[in-house]
């Protein structure tokens, strides 16, 4: 049994990767992520992993690339701007189905922005990261033991669907200390009989790959990609629910901002507000049902993020637009108060 | 019949798309007697550009790897270490090599990564049809230098083995060509050394092998040879950069 201790964020992030299985880690410093690196630079070695400083963000995810197609688990760690610039590599690790974890300690955007944590990243994880018809794995954990828990998994799905997935955390959770049960060391190994690894003289050579300059057999090729991502929008969704089978009031919210809103919730409920809670862990697949179920009996949705309203098209389409959808947020680096919540919640069940 | 040459094992059996008259052919099948050579074909694993050689995935038989646009350096490093053991190699234009991937490629030398590049100067973009490149020469006509490269708009080209030479990465700066049967042998030679120097671990080896480009340079492939001779190798000496012994 693994034993309960206090870790920062970004260093249980690192260590549950490396129990995870990962043996190469890339990546650039930048702020509020730093720690993952200073971290993977004390343990790899010591597990007989790889680190290396890359020599810039483009060049960390093109490594990404090269050890994933030699059949490496790898990671890299960034926040967004340097997310910015691992777009194209992104794009072409979709394109070859290579797996890998790419983690995102977002920071108030656009442009250099700042360094204090928000959610304004949504868009650019959800939309496809990068040129092209392709999706990435992206969960949002809302404390250090489900971002540990949740690393483990996204190394095996990616494994599993062969498409990189995205840990999207931000700069509070990478930063804040909590206790943490962290996950037993991966034992098992996985065939990867397409990787580049040399022949031996033994097979035909393997070509990881994403160009077809013949148009019939590019669809073809991306058409069996989405047949995987149809397979995992119906089996892999995943969403908490908290009070929610009898809110009148739900609220949509991931990651960090969701803990906040359990505690305005519990505020509310107090009141007599029915308030509620659908948190997705999957940002995509979008736990679609779950949302649609719920909003047979909820009044109302109101969605909370660290943005100006980025999520809210997904809860919107979700429920296909049968109940208004409200939002509350902060953005910039400000977190929302549980009684700026509240105050939400007041005006919308005065209404 | 006569066989005329055997195909190294290393080298596909399949017909390339190189135009007639143009180096990357004749590249190609020295890299793959040096694989041949050295008996490393199950264990190398190439990394082919974007640019003329993308599809040099289809005509190596080792392992391939494609990668983007100039990273195939960044692409290399993330193999080699992961595989330490594997032979890696990546094999680049110009625009690839010295534009695009300037940083990849100043960085992977300086770390003195244990690969091989192979460098194909034709001082020209090749595959998206004839523009400038980071080596086109003063005064050269090209599509987006209509009136000839003037360094004053468009800045000088990039010597990169001497560019590199400074570094203390690097364990073999060589640039060749292939114009002449003797210029081939030498060719052949330092790509042999780049590869021996990965197997003995002395880190980055760079050959940069000074080409013609017929159809973009809009010359035949005799006049073309005729003119890498009277401008090219002028402005880019063949020779050793950088060895360690
Ligand atoms: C990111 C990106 N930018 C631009 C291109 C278009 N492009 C393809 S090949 C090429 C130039 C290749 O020239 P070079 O590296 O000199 O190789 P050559 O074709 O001459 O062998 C360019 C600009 C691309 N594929 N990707
Ligand atoms: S366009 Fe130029 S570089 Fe490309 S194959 Fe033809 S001759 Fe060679």
């Amino acid at each position: 049994m693994s034993e309960k201790v206090i870790m920062k964020g970004n260093e249980a992030l690192a260590e549950a990767a490396i129990r995870a299985g990962c043996k190469c880690f890339f990546g650039y410093p930048i702020t509020p992520q730093t720690e993952v690196a200073a971290y993977m630079a004390k343990r790899m070695p010591k597990v007989g992993g790889v680190y290396l400083q890359a020599e810039s963000e483009i060049a960390a995810i093109n490594m990404i690339y090269g050890a994933a197609a030699s059949g490496a688990r790898c990671m890299t760690s960034s926040s967004s701007p340097g997310i910015s610039l691992k777009a194209e590599g992104i794009s072409y690790i979709c394109g070859a189905d290579l797996p890998a974890v790419i983690v995102n300690m977002t920071r108030g955007g656009p442009g250099l922005g700042g360094i204090q944590p928000a959610q304004s990243d949504y868009y650019q994880a959800t939309r496809g990261l990068g040129h092209g018809d392709a999706r990435l794995l992206v969960f949002a954990p809302a404390s250090i033991q489900e971002m540990c828990d949740l690393m483990t998994t996204a190394f095996d799905l990616a494994d599993k669907y062969r498409m990189p997935a995205m840990i999207l955390g931000d700069g509070a959770i990478g930063q804040m200390m909590e206790p943490v049960i962290l996950p037993e060391p991966a034992t098992r190994t996985i065939d990867k009989p397409w990787a580049a690894t040399g022949t031996e003289l033994k097979r035909a050579h393997n070509i990881v790959n994403s160009l077809y300059l013949q148009p019939d057999q590019l669809e073809d090729n991306v058409r069996a990609r989405f047949e995987r991502y149809v397979q995992i929008e119906a089996t892999e969704p995943r969403c908490e629910e908290y009070l929610a089978d009898d809110a009148d009031i739900l609220i949509t919210a991931y990651g960090i901002s969701s803990r906040i809103v359990k505690s305005a919730i519990k505020k509310a409920r107090a009141e007599g507000i029915k308030a509620g809670l659908l948190r997705p862990i999957t940002l995509w697949p979008f736990p679609k049902a779950v949302l649609k179920k719920h909003a047979a009996h909820a009044k109302a949705f109101l969605d909370v993020e660290l943005n100006m309203g980025q999520m809210i098209d997904d809860v919107r389409m979700a429920i296909e637009y049968a109940r208004p959808v409200e939002f509350a947020g902060r953005t910039g680096g400000i977190i929302i108060t549980p009684d700026e919540i509240l105050a939400k919640l007041r005006e919308m069940e005065a209404k | 019949m006569s066989v005329v040459f055997d195909r190294p094992h290393a080298l596909a059996d399949v017909s390339t798309h190189y135009c007639p008259g143009c180096f990357h052919g004749i590249i190609h099948r020295l890299v793959a007697e040096c694989i041949d050579e050295l008996g490393i074909e199950g264990k190398t694993i190439g990394i082919a550009p974007v640019g003329c050689s993308v599809l040099a995935y289809n005509y190596f038989n080792c392992d391939m790897i494609q990668a983007a646009h100039g990273r195939a350096p960044a692409v290399a490093t993330g193999v080699k270490r992961a595989n330490p053991d594997k032979v890696v190699f990546t094999y680049q234009g110009d625009g690839d090599l010295a534009a695009i991937g300037t940083a990849e490629t100043v960085h992977a030398a300086t770390r003195g990564e244990n690969i091989t590049v192979i460098f194909v100067n034709n001082a020209i973009y090749g595959m998206t049809g004839g523009q400038m490149a980071p080596t086109t020469l003063p005064g050269q006509i090209t599509q987006t230098t209509p009136f000839g490269r003037d360094v004053k708009e468009a800045g000088n080209p990039i010597r990169v083995c001497e560019l590199l030479s400074s570094l203390d990465g690097p364990a073999l700066l060589q640039r060749v060509t292939c114009d002449t049967v003797p210029h081939i042998r030498d060719a052949r030679k330092a790509i042999l050394k780049g590869f021996q120097n990965q197997l003995e671990g002395k880190g980055f080896s760079l050959i940069e092998v000074v080409s013609t480009c017929p159809t973009n340079w809009g010359l035949s492939p005799v006049k073309a040879i005729e003119w890498l001779r009277q401008n090219m190798l002028p402005y880019y000496p063949l020779g050793v950069y950088k060895e360690v012994k």
